[in-house]
């Protein structure tokens, strides 16, 4: 059957749930509203309020409760209504909930999975446009992860919750419903930790994730049909830990590295992958590794603006045919 | 204001003070109304894009508020607050054209909505973080404080907001330095789709106040009158240096949260109730009690507000969108030199 990326999650969550009762969703709207967004319909129906609750607004409780009921030994699943608003719960992702097993020695564990909306291209300028993951992927003790197809956005909740450790899980809001896909009937689950090739290629490779894959596969068709030009897309899915074997390897292959991302570019995770293949896959490039990512500006919201700063389909190509002809 | 046809029979220069000051405040509620009614209308039509929320059924709160302001006070409106940007003499084109994002904005075009502030009518451009605009309506109370300056801080907040963290800071530390700063919660018993029953154990945030060691009032948010009276009461007392207040105002939003909701989750009756206590006949009620030809007086203010929406929309719809490169203005200041801090050279 046809599933929307937003479907996938909800799926996902209803599967969850009812595969193991110490599943609990929370967050603001997420019980009788179904989420701003919708991802959580039907769960208060299927599953109660001692299940689905409803918080306050109040982010640092959302997780720091959600840290509490984990050590526990329940898996919840909490949400953050945007992405953006991820910073007012900043102490308990990074302190309490990543230390924690640290912390205590390797005697305790926090199966916590935090869902944040993230993205841009919305017209949600500087508050609802965000990108936050590169605050949390230097964060040891996290898991992060960021699927760009419903298929991923399925299988890597399943994992996330599954997971005994606390893991980000961002959601691009502008492919909730523009994603589709068939799903498999059965069950099944996305690995944490491993990138998946999206189409194999000879010339270049583009490393990305979220938000930007499917512009950079619309690229790539363009690069294939008008310049004859073969490109490799690796979607990364997870971004801690980072695969690394499949960064390099396709590094390796071509030469030739663009990474792409909607964050911004300075302090974002273009920057450690130029670095892993500097490193580790130097001599066997063919010209430095570019970066194609938003600007280093805030989401701004007049359209000219919003356009200017973010990447698309026709900065990907030109970034493409320029490292092609390096 | 201007003059105002069907006014009551004369009476003393302060009693016509006093009946010119009200009728400018009809009017004031009048155009914050009319405006967002066309905002809401602008945003069916595409011409605004991105998160609307409307204040309508809230105006008497920022018109009755605003109204005990003077020059210099500081003001921290929340994101359904266009009201206040009216009250505080914001030229309507352009917040039409900061809600437009274009170039003659507010914040030209960088960001959405209400989060363009205008601190040289002294209002603070907040974040979408709820709640985070009190602690810096108590940094702005501090300054005044620190410079003996007989200026107040107000933030608004809406119920929802107090449930966050920062809230509770800031009126912590406000009753410990005994801070110039008025904190105002509109109370209108939603947070987004979450009814007030889920957000807190008791009726009224302002009982909250007294555990932070200051005052907290409760007024209906729906009585202009009522309003005002509170207000220049406790922002008074407050700039004559008694402390900070808390003033809650009950009443209701009448639209949805955003305009993208359609508020299903609202009782249909309870909307109707209090659309039965619309703060704009209940003052017409008082000017009339007052002596006013009040249908005269709407029929006058009426044609006035349609004209500065209409001349509000104009401006805006012929205003430029900034330039693609001006996205990466306006990050840093000037690292040295005397700052224009407020305006823009
Ligand atoms: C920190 C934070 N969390 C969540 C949101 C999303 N959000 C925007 S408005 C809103 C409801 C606000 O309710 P309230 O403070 O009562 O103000 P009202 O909208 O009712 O005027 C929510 C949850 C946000 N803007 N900021």
């Amino acid at each position: 059957m046809e599933v929307t990326y937003l479907a996938a999650i909800n799926q996902a969550l209803h599967e969850e749930m009812r595969r193991d009762e110490n599943v609990f969703v929370m967050g603001e709207d997420v019980a009788e509203l179904g989420g701003a967004f919708k991802v959580t319909e039907g769960l208060l129906e299927a599953f109660g309020e001692d299940r689905v609750i409803d918080t306050p607004i109040s982010e640092a409780l959302i997780v720091g409760a959600g840290v509490g009921a984990a050590v526990l030994g329940m898996r919840p699943v909490v949400e953050m209504q945007f992405s953006d608003f991820i910073s007012c719960a900043f102490d308990q992702i990074v302190n309490s909930a990543a230390t924690l097993r640290y912390r205590h020695g390797g005697r305790a564990a926090c199966p916590l999975v935090i869902r944040a909306p993230s993205g841009a291209g919305i017209h949600g300028a500087l508050f609802h446009s965000q990108n936050p993951e590169a605050w949390f992927t230097r964060v040891p003790g996290l898991k992060v992860v960021a699927p760009a197809t419903a298929y991923d956005a399925k299988g890597l909740l399943k994992a996330a919750i599954r997971d005994n450790n606390p893991v980000v899980y961002f959601e691009h809001k502008r492919l909730y419903r523009s994603v589709r896909e068939d799903l498999p009937e059965g069950e099944f689950v996305v690995p944490i930790g491993v990138a998946e090739l999206r189409q194999e290629g000879r010339d270049l490779s583009v490393i990305t994730y979220g938000g930007t894959v499917h512009q950079v596969l619309d690229a790539a068709r363009i690069l294939d049909k008008e310049d004859k030009v073969s490109v490799e897309v690796l979607d990364l899915r997870t971004l801690l830990p980072l695969d690394r074997e499949a960064i390099l390897a396709t590094a390796r292959k071509t030469g030739k590295v663009l990474v792409v991302h909607e964050d911004r570019l300075t302090g974002g995770i273009g920057g450690e992958i130029a670095a892993l293949i500097a490193e580790h896959a130097f001599d066997a490039l063919d010209a430095p590794v570019r970066r194609l990512a938003a600007l280093d500006t805030h989401t701004a919201f007049s359209p000219p603006l919003e356009e200017y700063i973010l990447p698309n389909t026709n900065k990907i190509v030109e970034a493409l045919r320029s490292l092609a002809a390096y | 204001m201007d003059d105002v046809n069907g006014a009551p029979t004369p009476a003393g220069p302060e009693l016509n003070a006093r009946l010119e000051f009200e009728l400018n405040l009809y009017y004031q509620m009048k155009l914050i109304r009319a405006f967002e009614d066309r905002v809401s209308r602008l945003h069916r039509q595409n011409k605004i894009l991105g998160g609307v929320y409307s204040g309508a059924g809230q105006e008497a709160i920022v018109t009755g508020i605003c109204s005990a302001l003077r020059p210099g006070d500081f003001v921290a409106p929340l994101h359904r607050d266009l009201g206040v940007f009216l009250m505080m003499g914001v030229d309507p084109g352009r917040l039409m054209a900061q809600l437009m994002g274009k170039e003659n904005g507010l914040s030209r075009g960088k960001d959405s909505f209400l989060h363009g502030g205008d601190l040289e009518h002294g209002i603070f451009g907040s974040t979408s973080m709820l709640g985070s605009s009190l602690p810096i309506a108590v940094g702005a109370a501090l300054k005044f404080q620190i410079k003996r300056e007989k200026q107040v801080a107000v933030a608004f907040f809406g119920e929802g907001a107090a449930s966050r963290g920062d809230v509770h800071e800031a009126m912590n530390f406000a009753g410990v330095r005994r801070l110039p700063v008025i904190f105002v919660c509109e109370n209108n018993r939603f947070a987004y789709s979450t009814p007030l029953e889920k957000q807190m154990a008791i009726e009224d945030v302002a009982a909250r106040a007294e555990a932070y060691g200051f005052k907290g009032h409760v007024v209906s948010g729906n009585d202009l009158l009522a309003v005002v009276q509170i207000a220049e009461r406790v922002i008074g007392r407050t700039r004559d240096g008694g402390g900070p207040a808390l003033i809650e105002c009950k009443t209701y939003r009448y639209r949805g949260h955003s305009e993208h909701d359609p508020a299903l989750y609202r009782d249909k009756e309870e909307l109707l109730e209090w659309q039965s206590r619309d703060p704009i006949p209940r003052y017409e009620f008082y000017l009339e009690k007052r002596g006013h030809d009040v249908r005269h007086v709407r029929e006058q203010i009426d044609e006035r507000t349609r004209q500065v929406v209409q001349a509000a929309v104009d401006f805006a719809e012929n205003d430029a969108f900034p330039e693609p490169q001006e996205a990466l203005e306006d990050l840093y200041a000037p690292p040295a030199g005397p700052a224009n801090l407020n305006g823009r050279s």
